[in-house]
C-alpha cells in the first residue's frame, strides 16, 4: 500500500485540499482503478445508490465498474442554512465496483492517502453497518468506515437490488464529501468549507484586475438550502404533490405493463424511462414526508408502491440482459 | 507431537460476533481432534481473535492418528465353508476386508455362527485428515448475519476471507475454503505492519511473531492493555478517573488489533446538558469513555480507543479530530434540545397519532389512552388499601411518558427515551413526580435494574406493561419459543419485579384483571397471561432470587397471593427444606397424594367430612387431634406472614403422621373405615398445604438446601 504523506495538521489545514480539489483526486483515483467516471445523474435522488449507474447496472453479470459524485437530496434533512452539520442536499461520491477485487479494502486505504490522509497519523475503524432500503427492495453487508472517530465512508457488499440476487455481487464505496472536506479543512461547519480557491485576474486596466479570493461552500450553496428548505417544509402543495406522484406513478405503471406485455427483445423498450419515473415518485414521496403529509398508515402503503415499481423495473431489467454490453468493451 | 495452528484471515468481522465466533472454533476444532483420535483429551486449544482473525492453537497433536483393529462380520459360517471348503460367499468377504482366506474366524452370535475377519486400521496422518475435515469446522461457524462474495455463491460467510494459516509445527497442511488454500503467511496491522505478509514458521511463535507486526492476538492480554491504558490516560487529569462500563471494554478490545488510548476534552458550557445526554452521546455513538471526578461528577473529558499507535504529533491529530466530532454532536443535541422546548411535553400529545404503537393496536395516541385507564385503576386499587400517592401527578404522568417519542432528541437518541421525558417535564416545571414517573418508567429494562422508587412510577410501568401484554395477547402475539419480537416477556418481567420489590399490595391477578377490565380487545386471552405472568414469576423466583426449582414448584403449587408472600414462602421453605422433618412431611405428603389419587380412580371419591367418632386406631386419632391443634396455629402464623413458624407447625405433625403410617392401612377392607381415613388425609393435605405444595420437594440432597 501506497501511504502518501501530506499534512492534515489542524496548523496546517488551510494547505487542505479545497472542495473541488478533494472531487478532482478522487476522480482521478478512481479512473486510474478503471472506473468509468460518469456525471451526476440529473433526476433527484435521495443517495448514489438510486441512480440507474448503480441500481441498473449492478443487476446483470457484466463487469462494471463507476464513479460519479452525486448530489444527494433529502428534503427532510433540510435545516433552512442553520445547522452546521445537516443538509437538503448533499454530495456523495459513490463508487461501484463489479466485481470487487480481492485487495478491494487495501485499494480503499489508499484513496484515503490519495485525498491527503496520512494514516500513519489517524485512527481507522470498520465497524460494521448494513445497509437496507425498502423502497428499492435492496440490502447490502458492509462497514461504516470511522477516521478518528468520524463516519467517513459507507462500504457496502451489495447482496440485493431491485428483489434480484445479485450474482456476482459489487462492492459499493460511499464517500460524504462535505464531511470529508470539513475534516480535511479543520471547519466546524460545512459552510465555511473552501469550496475554490480563485487566483487573482487581470483587469482591462491596471489595477482593475480581480483580486484573488475564496469561494466558500456557503456562498455557492447556502441560498439554495435555505429556500429548498422552505419549499419543501412549508410552500410545497400537498395535494398537488400527491397528484404528482399518482400521475408518475401511472406511466412507470404503464410503462411496465407494455414492457411486460412485449415478446422477445426488449432492449428497445423504455426500461430506463421506467426508472426515471420511478425515482420521480421517490422524490415525491420524501417532499411529502418533510411536508408531514403521509400518516403513519399510508406511509408503509407508499413504501410499497415504490417498491413495487422499482422491483418492476429491475425484473425488466433483468430481462433484458444478458446482452452485448457496449459501455464495458 | 506437534502443535497445530489454524489462523482464519477476514474483512473486519463485527465487533458484536467476534468473542462467540472464536468459542465457536475453539470448541469445533477441539471436538474434531478428539473424534479423529488426534488429541490428548486433557490439553483444550486455546483461542485467539482481532477484527481480522480467528485462530486455534492446538498444544500437543498427534502427527498421525493411533493404528485400530476391527472387526468385521461376514456371512453366517455354514453359507462361508461347505464341508470345510471355502465358497464365493468368504472368498468375496475375504477380498473386500483384505485378508486371506486362512485369516477368517468363527465368530459366535446369539443368532448363530458367522464368519469374521479381524483387519487393522492404519492411523492417518494428522495432516490428511485435518485438511479433510477442518474447512467444513470453519464453513459450519454459525453467523447472526452472512454474506455471499464470490461467482455463484459457493458458500455464505461472516466477511470474505482473506487468508488462512494452517501449520502442525512447520508443516503446512494444505486445506481450502472459499477458494484460499492455507499457507503459513498471516498478515499485520493493516497500517501499522502494511500489507506485507507475516510468516509464521511455527504455531509456537504465534502471538510473538503477530505481536511484531502489531497485532494483539490475545483477547484478555488486549483487554487488559486497553484498561491499563485507559487508567494512564485518566491520569492526565488531576483526581478524575474512567467511569467503569464492562460492554464497552469488550466492545473496544474487538474493534482493535493493537490498541491505544487518546485523552480528548471538551467545552465545559456543554456539561450543562443532561449527564445522560452526553453520556449517552460518548458512549453509544463515539464509543468514548467518560471521565468523572472524584465525586462522580462528569468532567469535560473523555477517552477514546484507538487501533493504532502514533507519535505525538499523530496523536494530537486525533485528539482534535474526535474532539472535533464530539464537539459536532453536543451541538447537535444541544440545538434538539432547545428546538425540543419550543413544543411542551403536554402540546405533544396529538403528535403521538402519528406514532404507531402496533399496527392493529393503533398509534400511540391510543395506547396511551389505554395506559391512563389501567393506571387510574391500579391506583384506585391500591389506594383502597391504604397506599399513598399523587393522583393527579400520576394521571399526567401517564399521559405524558410517550410524549417524548416525538422529540428530536428520542429521534436521534432512542435508548434515551424516558429519560428524556423526564429530563423536559423537569424543565418545563411539571413537578418532581412527574418527572421521575416518566423517567422511571422503562426501569427495570432488565433484571439487574431497580425498580422505580416512587409509587406513582411504579404504577406507570405497571400500567404500560400489564396493559401491552393483555393487549398484544388478545390479538394473538404472545411469544413463543424463542420468538418474542415485542419483548413481551422482559416487560412480564418487569411487571414482577416491580411487584415483587416495589411493595404495593397487587397480585399478579389482581394486575391482569384490572388490565383487562380496561383493554378494548372483543376477547381477552386471560388463561394464556395468568399462565404466563406465573411463568414469569417462576422465572424471577429461580433467576433472579435464585430459589431451587423445587422449592418454587411447590410455593407456586400452593397459589400465590403476593409476589412478596411468594418470596417469603421460598425463603422460609429454603430454609427448612433439607431437614429430616420436612423431608418426612414431603414424603407423607407425596404417598397422601398417591394414595387419594388411586382411591379416587377405584372408588369414585370419598365425599363428606371426617366422623371423628369412627376413627378407631389411637395412630389416627392422634393424627386428627395434631391436625385440629396445629391447622390453627399455622394459619395464625401464615397471616403474620410468620413462615418459619408455620413451617415449624407443618414439621411438627411429623411424628403423627410417621406413626399414623406405620400402623393405620388406610385402604381398609371396610368401606365406612376406608371413607373416614381417606378423609381424615385429604383434610391434612388441604390444611397443610397453603404455603407450599410439600409433595414438590425433591428427595434430600446431600448438604440440605
Amino acid at each position: 500500500m501506497a501511504l502518501q504523506k501530506s499534512s492534515t495538521t489542524p496548523a496546517a489545514a488551510s494547505a487542505a485540499l479545497t472542495f473541488q480539489e478533494l472531487l478532482f483526486r478522487l476522480q482521478t483515483f478512481w479512473a486510474g482503478h478503471g472506473c468509468i467516471l460518469e456525471q451526476p445523474y440529473d433526476v433527484e435522488v435521495g443517495a448514489g445508490t438510486m441512480s440507474p449507474e448503480t441500481f441498473l447496472r449492478v443487476l446483470d453479470s457484466q463487469p462494471f465498474s463507476v464513479a460519479y459524485a452525486q448530489p444527494s437530496r433529502r428534503p427532510a434533512d433540510g435545516r433552512y442554512g442553520e445547522n452546521p452539520n445537516r443538509l437538503f442536499k448533499h454530495t456523495q461520491y459513490q463508487v461501484i465496483l463489479k466485481p470487487p477485487p480481492a485487495n478491494v479494502l487495501e485499494i480503499y486505504l489508499e484513496s484515503l492517502a490519495a485525498i491527503g490522509i496520512d494514516l500513519r497519523r489517524h485512527d481507522l475503524k470498520f465497524e460494521e453497518d448494513n445497509w437496507e432500503s425498502p423502497t428499492l427492495g435492496a440490502w447490502g453487508i458492509g462497514w461504516q468506515v470511522m477516521l478518528d472517530g468520524m463516519e467517513i465512508t459507507q462500504f457496502t457488499y451489495f447482496q440485493q437490488c431491485g428483489g434480484v440476487d445479485l450474482d456476482p455481487i459489487c462492492a459499493e464505496i460511499t464517500y460524504g464529501l462535505e464531511r470529508i472536506a470539513a475534516f480535511l479543512q479543520d471547519v466546524d461547519s460545512v459552510y465555511d468549507i473552501v469550496w475554490t480557491q480563485v487566483p487573482a485576474t487581470q483587469g482591462e486596466t491596471p489595477g482593475s484586475g480581480l483580486p484573488a479570493r475564496t469561494v466558500t461552500y456557503s456562498q455557492v450553496r447556502h441560498l439554495e438550502e435555505v429556500q429548498f428548505s422552505v419549499y419543501n417544509f412549508e410552500f410545497a402543495d400537498v395535494e398537488k404533490l400527491w397528484e404528482h406522484l399518482r400521475l408518475y406513478e401511472s406511466e412507470c405503471q404503464q410503462l411496465l405493463a407494455g414492457i411486460e406485455a412485449k415478446k422477445g427483445d426488449i432492449r428497445s423498450m423504455p426500461i430506463l424511462p421506467a426508472y426515471d419515473l420511478c425515482l420521480k415518485c421517490s422524490h415525491l414521496f420524501n417532499l411529502l414526508d418533510a411536508r408531514g403529509a403521509i400518516s403513519v398508515t399510508e406511509r408503509v402503503g407508499v413504501i410499497a408502491r415504490i417498491r413495487a415499481l422499482a422491483v418492476g423495473v429491475a425484473k425488466a431489467y433483468v430481462r433484458m440482459t444478458p446482452a452485448p454490453q457496449p459501455v464495458t468493451a | 507431537m506437534p502443535d497445530l495452528l489454524l489462523e482464519v484471515g477476514l474483512e473486519e468481522i463485527p465487533a458484536r460476533m467476534i468473542a462467540a465466533a472464536e468459542r465457536e472454533l475453539v470448541r469445533r476444532v477441539s471436538e474434531l481432534l478428539v473424534r479423529e483420535r488426534l488429541a490428548e483429551a486433557e490439553a483444550e486449544p486455546s483461542g485467539y481473535s482481532t477484527p481480522r482473525r480467528l485462530a486455534v492453537l492446538a498444544r500437543g497433536v498427534l502427527a498421525r492418528q493411533p493404528d485400530r483393529e476391527e472387526e468385521l462380520t461376514g456371512p453366517a459360517w455354514k453359507v462361508a465353508f461347505r464341508d470345510g471348503e471355502p465358497t464365493a460367499a468368504a472368498q468375496a468377504f475375504a477380498k473386500k476386508a483384505g485378508v486371506e482366506i486362512a485369516a477368517l474366524r468363527p465368530l459366535t452370535t446369539p443368532k448363530g455362527e458367522y464368519v469374521s475377519a479381524t483387519v487393522s486400521r492404519p492411523g492417518r496422518p494428522a495432516a490428511e485428515v485435518l485438511a479433510g475435515l477442518l474447512p467444513k469446522e470453519i464453513a459450519a461457524i454459525s453467523w447472526p448475519k452472512t454474506m455471499y462474495w464470490r461467482r455463484e455463491k459457493p458458500e455464505r460467510f461472516v466477511r470474505p476471507l482473506r487468508w488462512l494459516v494452517c501449520l502442525l509445527d512447520q508443516t503446512i497442511v494444505p486445506i481450502e475454503f472459499a477458494g484460499i488454500r492455507a499457507g503459513n503467511l498471516s498478515y499485520g496491522h493493516r497500517i501499522l505492519h502494511g500489507d506485507a505478509p507475516v510468516e509464521l514458521r511455527g504455531p509456537a511463535e504465534y502471538l510473538s511473531r503477530m505481536e511484531s507486526a502489531f497485532v494483539l492476538a490475545d483477547v484478555p492480554a488486549r483487554r487488559e492493555r486497553i484498561r491499563k491504558a485507559l487508567d494512564a490516560a485518566a491520569r492526565g487529569v488531576a483526581g478524575a478517573r474512567w467511569r467503569e462500563d464492562e460492554p464497552l471494554v469488550e466492545q473496544v478490545t474487538n474493534l482493535t488489533e493493537w490498541p491505544t488510548v487518546v485523552l480528548g476534552g471538551f467545552e465545559s458550557a456543554y456539561l450543562e446538558l443532561p449527564e445522560e445526554v452526553l453520556v449517552t452521546v460518548m458512549r453509544d455513538h463515539q464509543k468514548y469513555f467518560a471521565i468523572e471526578d472524584s465525586a462522580g461528577k462528569l468532567a469535560p473529558h473523555f477517552l477514546a480507543v484507538l487501533n493504532t499507535e502514533v507519535d505525538a504529533e499523530g496523536l494530537a491529530i486525533i485528539r482534535h479530530g474526535n474532539e472535533r466530532v464530539l464537539r459536532a454532536r453536543f451541538n447537535d443535541a444541544r440545538f434538539f434540545w432547545n428546538y425540543d422546548q419550543k413544543t411542551p411535553l403536554v402540546s405533544r400529545l396529538d403528535l403521538l397519532k402519528a406514532v404507531t404503537f402496533q399496527k392493529e393496536l393503533g398509534s400511540y395516541f391510543a395506547k396511551t389512552q389505554i395506559n391512563l385507564r389501567t393506571a387510574k385503576a391500579l391506583a384506585a386499587a391500591v389506594a383502597v388499601q391504604g397506599v399513598e400517592l399523587e393522583h393527579g401527578a400520576l394521571d399526567q404522568a401517564v399521559l405524558l411518558a410517550k410524549a417524548d417519542l416525538t422529540t428530536e432528541l428520542v429521534k436521534e437518541f432512542t435508548e434515551l427515551q424516558g429519560v428524556i421525558g423526564g429530563l423536559y417535564a423537569r424543565a418545563q416545571g411539571l413537578g418532581e413526580q412527574v418527572a421521575s414517573a416518566i423517567s422511571a418508567q422503562y426501569l427495570p429494562a432488565s433484571t439487574e435494574d431497580p425498580v422505580p422508587a416512587a409509587v406513582e412510577g411504579q404504577i406507570l410501568g405497571l400500567a404500560d406493561r400489564a396493559a401491552t401484554i393483555v393487549e398484544m395477547f388478545a390479538i394473538g402475539l404472545e411469544p413463543s419459543g424463542s420468538k418474542d419480537p415485542f419483548a413481551l416477556r422482559r416487560a412480564g418481567n418487569g411487571v414482577v419485579k416491580i411487584l415483587a420489590e416495589g411493595g404495593l399490595p397487587l397480585t399478579l391477578a389482581d394486575v391482569q384483571r384490572l388490565a383487562e377490565e380496561q383493554s378494548q380487545r372483543a376477547k381477552p386471552n386471560s388463561e394464556a397471561v395468568a399462565a404466563f405472568l406465573k411463568d414469569r414469576l417462576d422465572f424471577y423466583l429461580r433467576e433472579v432470587r435464585g430459589f431451587a426449582y423445587d422449592v418454587v414448584n411447590a410455593v407456586l403449587a400452593a397459589g400465590v397471593s403476593t409476589v412478596p408472600d411468594a418470596i417469603a414462602r421460598a425463603q422460609a421453605l429454603t430454609q427448612v427444606r433439607g431437614s429430616e422433618d420436612m423431608v418426612a412431611i414431603s414424603t407423607a405428603f407425596k404417598r397422601i397424594k398417591n394414595i387419594l389419587r388411586q382411591a379416587g380412580e377405584q372408588n369414585g371419591g370419598f365425599e363428606g367430612g371426617i366422623a371423628a367418632g369412627d376413627l378407631k386406631e389411637p395412630a389416627e386419632q392422634r393424627l386428627h387431634a395434631e391436625a385440629l391443634k396445629r391447622a390453627p396455629q399455622m394459619t395464625e402464623f401464615q397471616a403474620a406472614r410468620n413462615y418459619a413458624q408455620a413451617l415449624e407447625c407443618v414439621a411438627a405433625l411429623r411424628p403423627a403422621v410417621d406413626q399414623f403410617f406405620d400402623t393405620v392401612m388406610v385402604m381398609a377392607p371396610e368401606a365406612d373405615l376406608r371413607r373416614n381415613r381417606l378423609a381424615l388425609i385429604a383434610s391434612v393435605l388441604q390444611s397443610f398445604s397453603r404455603i407450599a405444595d410439600f409433595s414438590e420437594i425433591a428427595a434430600a440432597r446431600p448438604g440440605g438446601s
